[in-house]
């Protein structure tokens, strides 16, 4: 037999070897199968179902039925309670202290108490409507209840602001048209501004010259200049209540929807933890069982060891996230049609976080060290990986690129993102960086295991 | 076999003996565990290597079996000796998969050795060690002298002309460690076919050493104080009592213990 036979063959001995191991390790197997899925399923939920509303006590002190004057038309102000707290849970209270005793004991996150004033100060024109906000909880309920009242409260005030954008433009055209001016508070029959300077120079022509002709020139050029600035104020009006508009331009990549992206990312995680721990726990096994010495004797190469502990990790990982993604599938829509790109992508993948894997494995002296040691570099690993940049300052984000770029998470995420989302950069980009890493770490391991003791 | 290290092991030439230790020296930081021992293993020997805990037994065999580096000196094999198959290695702690049975052990292996016939030589080996009943037992279920037998299987199922065994009858009842000797000695009695397997053990019983080695080395402090025939140690510590007697006033003579 050739010594690559020999070392196939040996490989294939430790292969099965393993697997025996793994089918008799029920509580491995266990979480192996069992974490993947829970990550599918709690992504698929997650992602198919909107996210809970905080609960917020409301308290109405106006009038019942009593309305607000917005533009012209009268709106009840529970429809416009309704609208504010759209984006919330509302519990209707009747009294403030009730709504406080409701925010102190947990039942609702925050309170908002609607004053009998608030119909008198927005109708005035000149005061604020205020609205009082009372809430409780730890920082991050606070962060959140605010952030959606905010939210709604500016809701609010933009569908004010179109109302009344609406019933202004409304009384330009009046005035420019002229008819009844009725609801102006004019006269029924007036003549509309555009009409005046007409109708002026029609007189003025008349009129010999004098005095009196002058006047009526000089009034004739300032209808004419209020009929033509009121018609651009009516175009005014319009960019007023949305005075910035955003056209955005993607520069680089191609847009990935939060759903995708976000399986693309579970999916990466999960390869990365059944790669890391696997390769890494059944290596240090070798060792803390002694046998790594015996093996490396003579029987088995350690570059042949190395192999053996990729693909049994790699291949294990890969039918787990193969699982996975089809699990999610239920729940998010995926292009099948890249499923070719997907498996290169798992592979590679899986090749890089099982070499890392083997690295950890070659270095500890025993299976808890080792597995340790993967969690502890693994999970900060993957958090960096995700971290935005202008998230932090610009200095921490190129060392957090440095220490991404070394590590096999960010290349997998991209390849996978570029699998199954069509995501730039390439995917061949994406591939080369990971059989880079992969060499990488699989020769650290071999350095490693240059100790057999 | 073909370790490297500082003190490299290579190919020695042919009618030499099988294994040859020059100038061996081991430094673990500051401590000196082995330091310029020499000595020689021929084909079909049996050589005890004694020594109080800490002597450099284990060091000694491991750096012979290529698991540790040795920082001096030189270990040479015949050429008869073709790759780590013709050496068998049993280490002071079992080295076996815990959750394979016995005979899932010793086939694996079989197959790695690339044994012609793998049932017939587990099957063979199980009869030898007396676990043919508890073949299919898992290693993790057996008892520590139960899992040592197994542990010297390993090294013999390939019938190695060199054997390198540490401690191998410790923690085996009277009756088992009289079947190891008796398996060690069949293997290393000269047969039609040539001369029988050379074996290098340690050991802490110096009646078996008495009754089953051809020669003893004394090593403490990791310095090799002696080599010669047992009878002889019994000689030099002043040829009175067992080994035992004669290795404790030999070593006393000499200021060591």
């Amino acid at each position: 037999m050739s010594t690559a036979g020999a070392a196939v063959e040996a490989i294939r001995r430790l292969l099965g070897k393993d697997l025996v191991i793994l089918r008799r390790s029920r509580l491995l197997v266990g979480v192996l199968v069992v974490y993947p899925v829970a990550i599918a399923l709690l992504i698929g939920l997650a992602l198919s179902r909107s996210p809970a509303k905080p609960t917020v006590a409301l308290v109405d002190e106006t009038l019942p039925g009593q309305t607000i004057e917005v533009g012209g038309q009268r709106v009840p102000v529970s429809a416009y309670a309704g609208q504010l707290l759209g984006q919330v849970q509302a519990r209707n209270v009747d009294t403030r202290a009730e709504a406080i005793a409701q925010v102190q004991s947990g039942r609702a996150l925050a309170a908002v108490v609607i004053p009998r004033d608030i119909v008198a100060r927005i109708e005035s024109g000149f005061r604020q409507g205020t609205l009082e906000v009372l809430y409780n909880g730890d920082a991050l309920e606070q962060s959140l209840v605010r952030s959606e009242l905010n939210s709604a409260l500016a809701q609010a005030n933009l569908g004010f602001s179109e109302e009344i954008q609406r019933a202004a433009s409304q009384a330009i055209g009046h005035l420019l048209a002229g008819g009844n001016l009725g609801e102006l508070g004019g006269p029924a029959n007036a003549v509309g501004l555009h009409e005046v300077p007409g109708q002026l120079r029609a007189i003025i022509a008349r009129q010999p010259p004098g005095a009196d002709r002058s006047s009526l020139e000089r009034i004739e050029r300032l209808a004419s200049y209020a009929a033509q600035n009121l018609s651009l104020a009516r175009d005014v009006l319009s960019t007023v209540g949305q005075p910035i508009h955003a056209e955005s331009r993607l520069l680089q990549g191609r847009r990935t929807p939060l759903s995708s992206f976000a399986v693309v990312v579970a999916v990466s995680v999960s390869l990365m933890f059944v790669c890391v721990l696997l390769a890494a726990g059944s290596l240090a096994l070798e060792r803390e069982e002694g046998v790594l010495a015996r093996l490396a004797r003579g029987l088995v190469s350690r570059e042949a060891l190395i192999c053996e502990k990729l693909a049994l990790a790699g291949g294990c990982a890969l039918v787990l996230s193969l699982a996975m993604l089809a699990g999610i599938g239920v729940f998010v829509s995926l292009d099948w049609g890249r499923f070719g790109q997907w498996l290169l992508a798992l592979v590679f993948g899986a090749l890089a976080f099982a070499s890392l894997g083997v690295a950890i494995g070659a270095l500890a002296r025993d299976v808890r060290a080792a597995s340790l040691l993967a969690f502890l570099l693994s999970l900060p690993l993957a958090f960096l990986a995700l971290v935005p940049s202008g998230a932090v300052a610009s200095g921490l984000y190129d060392v957090i690129e440095a220490i991404s770029f070394v590590f096999p998470f960010k290349a997998a995420l991209g390849a996978l993102d570029a699998a199954v989302n069509g995501a730039a950069p390439s995917i061949a980009a994406s591939l080369a960086h990971l059989i880079a890493l992969t060499a990488l770490f699989s020769v650290l391991a071999r350095v490693g295991l240059r100790r057999l003791e | 076999m073909n370790p490297a290290g500082a003190g490299a092991i290579s190919a020695g030439r042919a009618g030499e003996p099988l294994l040859a230790v020059h100038g061996l020296g081991k430094r673990f930081g500051e401590r000196q565990a082995l330091r310029a021992i020499d000595f020689a293993v021929a084909p079909g020997e049996l050589v005890a290597v004694v020594g109080a805990n800490g002597a450099g037994k284990t060091t000694l065999l491991s750096i012979v079996a290529g698991v540790q580096r040795a920082s001096a000196g030189q270990v040479s094999f015949s050429p008869v000796l073709r790759g780590g198959r013709a050496i068998g290695w049993a280490p002071q702690q079992p080295a076996l998969y815990a959750r394979l049975s016995v005979r899932e052990n010793l086939r694996l292996f079989a197959r790695l050795e690339r044994l012609a016939d793998v049932e017939r030589a587990v099957d063979e080996m199980l009869g030898q060690i007396g676990l043919r009943e508890r073949a299919g037992e898992r290693v993790e279920r057996l008892s520590g002298g139960n899992r040592q037998r197994v542990n010297v299987a390993l090294a013999l199922i390939s019938r190695p002309p060199l054997l390198l065994l540490d401690e191998p009858s410790a923690g085996l009842d009277p009756v088992h460690r009289g079947h190891l000797w008796e398996m060690v000695g069949a293997l290393a009695r000269r047969s039609t076919e040539g001369p029988g397997a050379s074996v290098l053990f340690s050991s802490h019983h110096l009646g078996e050493v008495e009754r089953y080695a051809t020669r003893a080395i004394v090593l403490s402090d990791g310095e090799l104080l002696f080599d010669g025939p047992p009878a002889a140690l019994v000689a030099a510590g002043g040829g009175k009592g067992g080994l035992d007697e004669a290795f404790v006033r030999f070593l006393a003579e000499r200021g060591r213990r």
